[in-house]
């Protein structure tokens, strides 16, 4: 591994870093375009992340170490994956370090890291957030894990930058396992960002959140990190979608046309996605809780179709 | 006798006899027993796992005692697979020994010595079940195994539920028993020589192989708690003191493994692929139900148990997915899947023993093994909080402990199913990794609530504030386990290697060789999946580190306390924290078909309103109760011989000598 390897993919994550709440400001910009309102700044995130960070932090009394440790643990935990997922080139020295299924595993203990610093406090809210996070996770990894299945059987590796690889050398078609488990994936992605038809990010009406309800004791620094993290992960799976589904344009050497082209395209399908996730989000209400159950047992339901439709046909 | 690794085992294990039996010595003595040969008994298990450990790629060592019945000498026999699981019971049981030494305190139950002698008898006769090379001593040692551990489950004797558990527990065992001994017989094949070398080289036609196979299953199944064979399990293991239940379920539900493992791969020779299919099935079956039944919980030692049949499940799913690559020579897949197998079980007998005796030193610290009583242990008891939370992620299969690690292989395994040269099968198969997957989410959200509702929140009962943290002997053995789970997490090229040496002994073949760096898992390196766990936590813990230090070197420190927000409608109590009903009611609402539900909800008019909620097994509904009353018919008739005169005692005799004399002729 040379110099230059290790400068892409600390560039990646800090590409990661600083794109990730730009990302969630671009897809409330265009929600709120669709839906008639003045939008908030593209750059709202890092300015409600930066007032955080100056704010004295007021912690509940009965909190204990794990509820102060826990932010920093799910920050880390979501610059890893920032790290393992092939963004902008493929050829990175970390991604040996884990495949797929690392990738999804991670993602579990940032959500049981929320979810025992929720419970933490142990006011009424925390743990029923945390029940419902847990419950909208145990559905969604599974479903999650099934789409890296399809993947890793079309390519007969589980590492994600070689799936991207071997994708994109493929010309683009219709593939009918990769539909299936697209429309499985794109489930979990609105389920684990929290965003409607599951969650509603706007709303603080506390009987329906799940995300708020989990942040709910947070403030300050601890906060800022949660909602950065928060921030983060809704890259993330956009990132792992592109790389699983649409990967055309991804660098597989480093030079630096390439690399430039790669950063472009990038810029192009995350404001294509955020576009989207704003329309999915306008067009449809959420569900009651008690319906999510039902919704992410459909994704798993399409990604196991999918994964069905991988072996009877082969593609 | 010379010194060979086989004799060394013996010695360890006739130590641990005699450890025991000393323990009768001074039998009220918890001083003695508790600090002299408790942590005694540890020692020999540190010994025996290094003992099996050090000549691991050595050629397998044979020894025939002359004792016991005459002409019927005991085989011995040490090979990579007994050693392996020697390791297992060596490694788990010092930790546990340790945690024991702190643990046993008056007025329960048995006297102390009494324990001692069931304890260590428990421990050896599960290290002869390991060693044992004829079918005589392994049923001695197997039966010797199901009574210590009876005797240690009815600890507390004088609780009629207790000794309610203590008879399923034995009643089952003895049919698995049964079980096993039949299918020795079967495997003995004509030569009515029951040494294992005569079954290796007896051959079976296929009908009586399978027979065989499906004999060993339920035998071994019954001991490893398989779907439907597993209601004994959830009452045994919670009835027994904690070190017992840890011992039972991280390590007594092992040798059902190695049992099979045993017989299928070596005492029958070649298996055919579609008996792995069976195993597969009951395995996938039990991983699903123990882990929607562990969710619905409110005791936590049950909660763990039904725990350990999900992973007794996954456990089994991966041997018959072994089976099933075995069978079609698909030796590469076969051996990553056998490892995989190796690693759960290992991995197993850590996180499961940690969390027993977790909950072990919650009962003795606060009296309560109900999850209602408990919240907010974290502050009073750390050391086990801490050390449990190790032991929770680990379990839940989350990165980079051990549970994943396991977990990833078997799933890499799962990715060899399509090239399995029978359709349908190969279809289907891949279908499995999705339940594994299912399986292993849900163990997430069993472990949330399982650590969330007993360590964080408030204290539910104002008992709990007065909580103490556990002594210093049960927190080195916490420690021990907890460690044991960081390695199995951190260095898996390592123990794999280990688990190849069984693999390629048992003529299964190896992995693939590979010039990955020994921090780098790279099973099969054609297909390029790896994971490196060290690189994995460094990087995460780089980044943890450098963003608290950032957070501190750009920002201020400044926390304030206060109290939890409350929606201003005044003081919050800890009775308004979820319960572990609530926590477990989403799983009861999306799988309700599993249960057997009894509510009773109270009208709005009850002065005194109270809410009841039953969940039962419907497996026990379903086929236990009626099989009860069919025994217990069949009993009635056959009660009508007896009809307690000793004419007609006589006359049975006669006509019985009549008829065998008919036949002689």
């Amino acid at each position: 591994m040379s110099e230059l390897d290790w400068l892409v993919q600390l560039t990646g994550i800090a590409i990661a870093l600083a794109a990730a709440p730009m990302f969630l400001g671009w897809v409330n910009q265009c929600r709120a375009w669709l839906q008639n309102k003045s939008a908030p700044h593209i750059l709202q995130p890092y300015r409600g992340i930066r007032k955080l960070f100056h704010k004295d932090a007021l912690i509940a009394e009965n909190a204990s170490r794990l509820f102060r440790l826990a932010p920093y643990i799910v920050f880390g935990a979501m610059v890893t994956a920032a790290a393992i997922i092939p963004s902008i080139a493929t050829r990175l020295p970390f991604t040996q370090a884990a495949d797929a299924i690392a990738l999804v595993g991670l993602l579990a203990t940032a959500r049981v890291f929320v979810s025992l610093a929720a419970m933490d406090v142990g006011t009424a809210f925390g743990t029923l957030g945390a029940r419902r996070e847990m419950m909208i996770g145990f559905l969604a990894e599974p479903a999650l894990l099934v789409v890296i299945f399809v993947a890793s059987l079309t390519f007969t590796t589980t590492a994600l930058p070689l799936i991207a690889e071997r994708l994109s050398a493929q010309s683009f078609s219709l593939n009918p396992s990769l539909a299936f488990t697209a429309v499985a994936f794109t489930m979990v992605l609105l389920a684990e960002n929290a965003r409607i038809p599951v969650d509603n990010p706007a709303t603080h009406l506390e009987l329906t959140m799940i995300h708020e309800a989990l942040l709910l004791e947070y403030s300050a620094r601890h906060l800022a990190l949660m909602e950065w993290a928060a921030a983060l992960k809704l890259f993330n799976y956009a990132c792992i979608g592109f790389a699983v589904f649409l990967p055309w344009g991804i660098a597989t050497s480093h030079a630096p046309l390439n690399l430039a082209l790669a950063v472009l395209l990038l810029s192009v399908k995350l404001l294509l996605a955020g576009a989207g996730l704003a329309l999915i989000e306008t067009l449809s209400a959420k569900l009651r809780v008690f319906r999510a159950p039902e919704f992410l047992a459909t994704a798993f339901l399409f990604a196991v179709l999918g994964l069905l439709v991988r072996l009877l046909l082969g593609a | 006798m010379i010194a060979t690794p086989l004799t060394v085992c013996l010695l360890l294990l006739g130590a641990w006899c005699v450890i025991g039996i000393a323990g009768l010595l001074r039998p009220m003595s918890i001083g003695f027993v508790g600090r002299t040969l408790f942590p005694l008994g540890a020692l020999c298990g540190t010994a025996l796992a290094a003992v099996a450990v050090a000549g691991l790629d050595l050629p397998a060592e044979q020894l025939t005692l002359p004792v016991g019945l005459p002409d019927l000498p005991v085989h011995l026999r040490l090979d990579a697979l007994s050693r392996v699981f020697l390791l297992l019971l060596g490694a788990a049981s010092t930790g546990i020994s340790i945690f024991a030494a702190g643990y046993f305190r008056k007025g329960e139950g048995t006297a102390p010595g009494l324990m001692c002698v069931q304890y260590h008898l428990f421990l050896a006769s599960m290290g002869c079940v390991l060693i044992a090379d004829d079918a005589y001593a392994f049923m001695l040692a197997w039966e010797t195994m199901a009574l210590s551990s009876y005797f240690l489950v009815t600890t507390q004797h004088r609780i009629a539920e207790i000794r309610r558990a203590g008879f399923l527990y034995l009643l089952i065992a003895h049919l698995g028993a049964i079980a096993i001994l039949l299918c020795f017989g079967v495997l003995q094949g004509g030569s009515w020589h029951f040494t294992f070398d005569a079954m290796r080289a007896a051959r079976l036609d296929p009908l009586w192989a399978m027979i065989a196979f499906c004999l060993a299953l339920l035998g071994f199944g019954a001991k490893a708690g398989l779907v439907p064979l597993h209601v004994w399990l959830p009452e045994a293991h919670p009835a027994a003191p904690s070190p017992v239940s840890a011992l039972m379920s991280g390590v007594m539900l092992k040798t059902a493994l190695y049992g099979m493992i045993r017989v299928s791969f070596d005492l029958l020779g070649q298996p055919i692929w579609w008996w792995g299919l069976l195993p597969l099935a009951l395995g996938l079956l039990s991983a699903l139900y123990g882990v929607v039944f562990a969710a619905a919980q409110t005791d936590m030692k049950r909660l763990l148990a039904y725990s350990s049949i999900e992973n007794l499940g996954i456990i089994f799913t991966g041997l018959g997915l072994a089976i099933v690559f075995a069978g079609v020579d698909m030796r590469a897949a076969a051996a990553l899947t056998l490892i995989a197998v190796m690693y759960h079980a290992m991995n197993h007998s850590f996180m499961k023993s940690l969390l027993f005796l977790g909950t072990g030193a919650v009962l003795h610290s606060t009296g309560e093994r109900n999850l209602g009583h408990l919240g907010g242990l974290i502050h009073r008891m750390p050391w086990v909080a801490w050390l449990t939370l190790i032991g929770a992620l680990a379990i839940a299969g989350l990165p980079p402990l051990n549970g994943f690690v396991s977990e990833w292989l078997l799933l890499q395994s799962f990715l060899f199913a399509p090239k399995v040269p029978h359709a349908f099968v190969n279809m289907l198969l891949p279908l499995g990794a999705a339940l594994i997957a299912l399986a292993a989410a849900l163990a997430g959200y069993v472990m949330v609530k399982f650590f969330g509702v007993i360590f964080l929140g408030q204290p539910r009962e104002p008992s709990l504030r007065k909580a103490h943290d556990a002594g210093i002997a049960e927190r080195i053995g916490l420690a021990w386990l907890a460690l044991g789970c960081v390695l199995l997490g951190l260095l898996p090229t390592h123990f794999i290697a280990l688990f190849g040496v069984v693999t390629r002994q048992l003529g299964v073949g190896g992995l693939p060789p590979s010039d990955a760096p020994w921090w780098l898992l790279l099973p099969i390196p054609e297909r390029q999946s790896s994971y490196a766990p060290l690189v994995f936590f460094a990087v995460i813990a780089i980044v943890v580190v450098l963003s608290i230090y950032g957070v501190r070197l750009f920002y201020h420190q400044r926390v304030r306390r206060g109290a939890a927000w409350d929606c201003g409608f005044g003081r919050l109590n800890s009775r308004m924290q979820d319960t572990a009903e609530g926590f477990g009611q989403p799983i009861r609402h999306l799988f309700q078909p599993f249960f057997a539900i009894v509510r009773e909800l109270p009208s709005p008019f009850d002065s005194a309103p109270k809410y009841r909620l039953e969940i039962g097994d419907r497996i026990w509904a379903g086929l236990y109760l009626p099989l009860g009353v069919l025994v217990r018919f069949a009993a009635d008739r056959v009660a009508w011989l007896q009809q307690g005169r000793i004419s007609t005692y006589l006359l049975y005799s006669f006509v019985t000598l009549v008829v065998l004399l008919a036949l002689a002729l």
